[in-house]
């Protein structure tokens, strides 16, 4: 059985922050579609789509039938421990400093035999349940889970490092003002989160829920605008140093396209808010947390980054908010590139329409806050890098992913003419 | 003659015998500005980027780029600001001539009342009084509404409830009875409108801004040290930026009042 993390003790101040390390990178391109499947917690494997023989390691072509028709494909994930051992050394200085480090081969129950890591709990012979996550180094690993949960499985070194587990982290939630930000907060104190900085905003401003955030468990609310450069600047020379997971949910949202606007001054705010906002946090805090990915139990893991679904696809009734989406998708993308060489995980939360006052006339389904929450936390247990938050979002993805193309022509039809 | 008086004014400040009086607030991205329905257009808040400090991206100097709205901190209404002043002929502040800039100043102290009553009323009858205690206010004069509002700090100063924002002001008989009666120049306030917090329930909403901007006059907005000015007998520097068809701006506000030794 895992024991429980116990939290850090205080950081030794005569002692070198650890350099992060990363495991090796290097895979085929046709291994990244297991990356990818990882970024989403899919544990996915090719396919033959001749023969249909399941496929393991990636390849270019079928091992049994030559054909180079292989499709990614989510498979079931069960199957018995063939073989174990624990690395005592190694060459890599990121497994030098982890080892002993449990590692074994599967037969899945689907045919193939793999190469994973093995968790801690699982028994030899056993069965086990495998799961797809990404690693330091952003690529995919396959991890074998013992079928029983135990109490404390999540707190697993091997699992843990792998993960973007909030126990025992200092997270900063960028703007109490979103209605989503005390569920997030109480979702994180349930994870076992340390300590939560909130920011707030022009407080000469009052807000719903503004004493409600103050008195969260863990909470400390900080000042703190993400349009304003000194500010974002001054909140990390407090506390970038100690801030482990930021949650970017500063957002600024209002109806309308192009022509329902007739100006850009609402465009403009969006742009400062949801784009230049994450630019600037990522400026001020990107470059402490990239130095602490390897300090201790309470290492800098993840930026997280809670975006509109229709970033991927304009909706245009929301059509300059989608755009300023678009933007800050695009820049997450930049940023992962950034961290990556850290180990630092970006993990984008795409929400469809959320219950709020400005999606208030659009009908449900609509994303509760708890559940952005739910997600959130899932998210960073999970060590994802992209989750989609409600069945709007789940179902536009979908599409998406079948074809961008088609899903631009369903999301700007004009609809019957006169 | 006028080069002697100027030749003694200029005496007169490095002596000390006349006082030069900052009524400015810092622009600082922390202070309040006017607050709409979110659905409105909103006043942009000051903000400063760095674009150097004699560093990589440029090694001897330091500057910023602003951004802020016509209307952010202690700033200059012009009658353009408003749908009342739209059509007058000079009314934006390119237009208006600089000898407007330079005028004498008057200072109602609504102090008392405005520490009782977050709402408090500047009333013409009030007015009146004040005119019986320092004599009648000249014509194309500024007068100021004191009322130490410019203390306040963080949510205090916008005082914004779930029904808008409460801070004194203006009643439409006061600001009429100022244009009609005294034909001031302006009118401004330590509040972050010429306008009370709940202007907007007077007939007609916003009287401060109507008629005042309907009849050619200046607003003065976000002032501070009104309580270093005497009610009468000082003169207001209040010269906005020259911003082509600009509705208003923010500006360093000044005045020139007696010294001690005179």
């Amino acid at each position: 059985m895992t024991n429980p993390l116990l939290p850090p003790p205080r950081k030794d101040p005569q002692k070198r922050t650890v350099s992060p390390t990363r495991p090796p990178e290097a895979r085929s391109r046709a291994a990244l579609g297991l990356s990818a499947a990882a970024a989403e917690g899919r544990f996915a494997l090719q396919q033959c789509t001749e023969c249909g023989k399941i496929q393991y390691p990636p390849r270019d072509a079928c091992s049994n039938c030559l054909s180079t028709e292989l499709r990614w494909k989510d498979t079931d994930c069960l199957g018995s421990i063939l073989a174990e051992t624990r690395l005592r050394t190694s060459i890599k200085p990121y497994f030098r400093e982890r080892t002993p480090w449990r590692t074994g081969t599967v037969k899945l129950d689907s045919g193939p035999v793999i190469i994973c890591h093995l968790h801690g709990d699982c028994e030899r012979n056993g069965r086990v349940q495998i799961i797809n996550r990404l690693d330091r180094s952003g690529q995919a690993v396959l991890f074998a889970l013992p079928q029983k949960r135990s109490l404390y499985m999540e707190d697993d070194p091997q699992l843990r490092a792998m993960t973007s587990d909030p126990k025992h982290r200092r997270i900063l939630i960028t703007d109490a003002r979103n209605p989503n930000t005390p569920y997030i907060a109480k979702s994180l104190a349930a994870a076992g989160a340390s300590l939560i900085f909130i920011g707030e905003s022009e407080n000469w401003r009052p807000y719903p829920g503004q004493e409600a955030v103050a008195q969260l468990d863990k909470v400390e609310v900080l000042p703190l605008d993400v349009t304003d450069t000194q500010s974002v600047q001054k909140l990390a020379g407090a506390i970038g140093g100690k801030t482990d997971i930021l949650i970017n949910n500063a957002h600024f949202v209002r109806p309308g396209g192009v022509f329902v606007r007739g100006d850009t001054a609402m465009a403009k705010e969006e742009i400062e808010v949801n784009y230049f906002g994450l630019m600037r946090l990522a400026q001020a805090f990107g470059p402490a947390m990239c130095t602490r990915t390897a300090d201790g139990e309470n290492a800098a893991v993840a930026w997280v980054n809670i975006l509109s679904v229709h970033s991927l696809s304009n909706n245009p009734q929301y059509g300059c908010y989608s755009a300023s989406n678009a933007a800050a998708r695009s820049l997450s993308q930049s940023l992962r590139a950034e961290f990556r060489t850290a180990g630092l995980r970006v993990m984008n939360i795409y929400c469809g329409p959320t219950e709020d006052d400005w999606y208030q006339p659009l009908p449900p389904p609509k994303v509760s806050p708890e559940t952005v929450a739910k997600n959130l936390v899932e998210g960073l247990r999970n060590g994802l890098e992209e989750t989609y938050c409600g069945d709007v979002a789940k179902d536009l993805f979908e599409r998406f992913r079948e074809s961008p193309h088609i899903l631009e022509r369903e999301m700007t039809l004009a609809g019957e003419g006169p | 003659m006028s080069m002697k008086l100027l030749t003694k004014l200029a005496t007169a400040i490095a002596d000390g015998s006349v006082k030069i009086v900052d009524l400015t607030h810092t622009l600082d991205p922390d202070f309040p500005v006017i607050i709409l329905p979110p659905e409105f257009n909103q006043c942009a808040r000051f903000r400063m980027e760095e674009l150097s400090a004699y560093d990589h991206r440029g090694p001897a100097w330091k500057w910023h780029n602003l951004t802020l709205s016509e209307h952010t901190g202690t700033h200059f209404d012009a009658p353009s600001h408003w749908i009342s002043g739209r059509d007058l002929p000079d009314n934006s502040v390119d237009a208006i001539a600089p000898e407007q800039f330079i005028g004498p100043v008057v200072v109602i102290d609504c102090t008392l009342g405005a520490a009782m009553d977050e709402d408090f009323e500047l009333t013409a009858p009030f007015i009146s009084d004040w005119e019986s205690n320092y004599g009648k206010i000249p014509n194309g004069c500024w007068v100021l509404m004191r009322t130490d509002w410019s203390k306040k700090s963080g949510r205090n100063y916008l005082n914004m409830r779930e029904d808008g924002p409460h801070s004194p002001g203006p009643t439409p008989e006061a600001i009429r009875f100022l244009i009609e009666e005294r034909d001031i120049r302006g009118f401004g306030t330590e509040t972050v409108g010429t306008d009370a917090g709940q202007g907007g329930h007077y007939n007609p909403p916003y009287p401060a801004h109507y008629f005042l901007h309907g009849a050619g006059k200046y607003g003065l907005q976000c002032l501070a040290n009104l309580d270093q000015l005497p009610p009468t007998g000082a003169i207001l520097l209040a010269a906005p930026l020259k911003i082509k068809d600009g509705t208003g701006s923010p500006l360093r506000v000044m005045a020139m009042i007696p010294g001690g030794n005179t």
